[in-house]
């Protein structure tokens, strides 16, 4: 299947951190390559969500719905820095 | 292709680019989500087009069983990053693949409708002119067409894949110092963008939404 | 953000791309419904291994017994129909497989272990007790539908276990290792259950 991208899963992002993310700088835990979550790719895998560094391809998120509970795992990310003032 | 206007409770509002999840819920229970862009522009009321797709399983519903007066649940407005305002400049080099116009059709009209000074520019492919939607409507834009799979007699649109060599032709020369947005399926994206590249715009100044294979699902 | 939360909200008319759901009970397990196609789920990119490169190994700390695709295919292979129940609710009936028992490869190693881990290109895993890949309810598959499995669909081989939740069917599969407890694979670590038989809709730890 096609990668899409952060942009597909805005709305689920939205819902579990509250606020808008597709602009947050994700860093990858893998080869430190910085960008948007909007431009990283998105697998929508089945029993979840996998989101890989466009670079290195090396697992940055994961969101999976166990029953009525979002699980997200940033654990592949080394930093995810969110814009707020401007 | 369908155009549905949505009457959504307590709508803040969008900005050019955002989309909107909806979801269908059957009556076992069982759910299914998709996104689309809204194709009108800010303070228009909200309006999303869906293309019927062969194995949709969204689509079909959307496109054929939904009534005026039908309800079904939307999330959003969605998006911050493949967004545009009139503060945030141009050019504007806009480029859709297949039945992704309607990001595009929302900033195009916002420019109108904001009256402002950016010049637009819209590469706009898709398979045969049957396959092309807005097109009286975009006649009123700087709008170059590619039919890709065929093309009517007397056509003198580009009739071929877009490739690095077609967007020297139409893309702003890069000096102009340009914002792209390409949206649809992910190998559309991936060439246009990298071809975009290849021409000299920095790649901090192209925006990229990508959506399935087939356009969407 | 969100319009509506009453979670009875129900969409008029709208039934997904299944049949009716109301086939034989006797082979769609409860909340799954029949589908003619064969959707492409994945959880990263489609690995591309050249066949000269690729290899299959029983492990166990360090390699016990290994294939190459020509040894691999040399092998003793039947084909398998079967019905594969997805744990995203769509099941597919009478699909045809071709491929190794797993009982032929654990054959040719000594072990007494309890448990597999499924290993794949990309990374995937996943596990499985010992008695669920053997005694006929396991094969390593290279042929669907009479062609050679697609890329997609996890060519050149994976695992086919369709008497569990078809995320146990790992795409893309390189080997099994021999453990003595079982442990989490790809999908079981984020809560997936750790068995994930479709009849008692095992789908999520603790159900």
């Amino acid at each position: 299947m096609e990668a899409l991208d952060g942009n597909a899963i805005g709305g689920t992002l939205y819902d579990v951190f509250g606020r808008e993310m597709t602009m947050a700088q994700a860093e990858c835990g893998g080869c430190g390559a910085r960008g948007p979550v909007a431009e990283c790719e998105v697998y929508l895998g089945g029993p979840g969500v996998v989101v890989r560094c466009r670079v290195c391809h090396s697992i940055v998120i994961v969101l999976v719905q166990v029953r009525e509970m979002m699980c997200i795992d940033c654990g592949g990310l080394s930093d995810l820095e969110l814009p707020t003032w401007r | 292709m369908r155009t549905l206007e949505l009457e959504i409770p307590d709508w803040p509002g969008h900005v050019a680019g955002q989309h909107v999840d909806v979801r269908l819920t059957a009556e076992d229970g069982y759910r299914a989500e998709r996104a689309y862009s809204l194709a009108s522009a800010p303070g228009e009321p909200a309006v999303i087009t869906v293309e019927r797709l062969e194995n949709g399983e969204v689509s079909p519903y959307l496109t054929q069983n939904v009534r005026p007066g039908d309800a079904f649940e939307i999330r959003g407005p969605i998006g911050g990053y493949f967004v545009w305002r009139p503060d945030d400049g141009g050019p504007l080099f806009l480029a859709a693949g297949g039945s992704r116009i309607a990001p595009m059709r929302a900033i195009l009209r916002h420019r109108r409708n904001s009256m402002s000074e950016v010049k637009a520019r819209l590469l706009y492919s898709s398979r045969t002119l049957e396959d092309v939607i807005y097109r009286e409507e975009l006649e009123g834009e700087e709008v170059f067409h590619t039919l890709t799979r065929a093309q009517p007699p007397g056509w003198t649109g580009y009739s071929r894949r877009v490739d690095v060599d077609l967007l020297r032709e139409v893309a702003w020369p890069p000096e102009h110092g340009p914002l792209a947005f390409v949206c649809g399926p992910t190998s559309f994206v991936e060439s246009v963008a990298a071809g975009l590249v290849e021409i000299g715009y920095p790649p901090g100044r192209i925006k990229t939404e990508r959506f399935g294979a087939t356009g969407g699902r | 953000m969100k319009k509506e939360t009453d979670t009875s909200f129900v969409s008029r008319g709208f039934r997904g791309r299944r049949r009716d759901a109301a086939g034989d009970p006797a082979r769609v397990p409860p909340g799954q419904s029949v589908t003619r196609d064969f959707p492409v789920l994945s959880a990263g990119p489609t690995p591309h291994t050249p066949l000269d490169r690729w290899t299959f190994s029983i492990e166990i700390g360090g390699t016990l017994r290994t294939w190459t695709w020509e040894e691999f295919r040399a092998l003793p292979s039947e084909p398998v129909t079967a019905d594969i129940h997805c744990v995203t609710r769509w099941s597919k009936l009478g699909t045809a497989w071709e491929g190794v028992s797993v009982d032929t490869l654990l054959a040719e190693v000594d072990h007494d272990a309890s448990y597999v881990l499924a290993f794949c290109d990309g990374g995937y895993t996943t596990n499985l007790p010992l008695e669920d890949v053997t005694g006929g309810k396991a094969w390593v598959v290279y042929t669907f539908e009479g062609e050679p499995l697609d890329p997609e669909h996890g060519g050149p081989a994976r695992l086919l276990v369709p008497h569990l939740y078809f995320w146990k069917s790992a795409k893309w599969v390189r080997g099994l290792r021999l453990l003595d407890e079982d442990e989490p694979g790809f999908w079981e670590t984020y809560g997936y259950h750790m068995y994930g038989d479709p009849w008692r809709e095992q789908r999520y730890s603790g159900d």
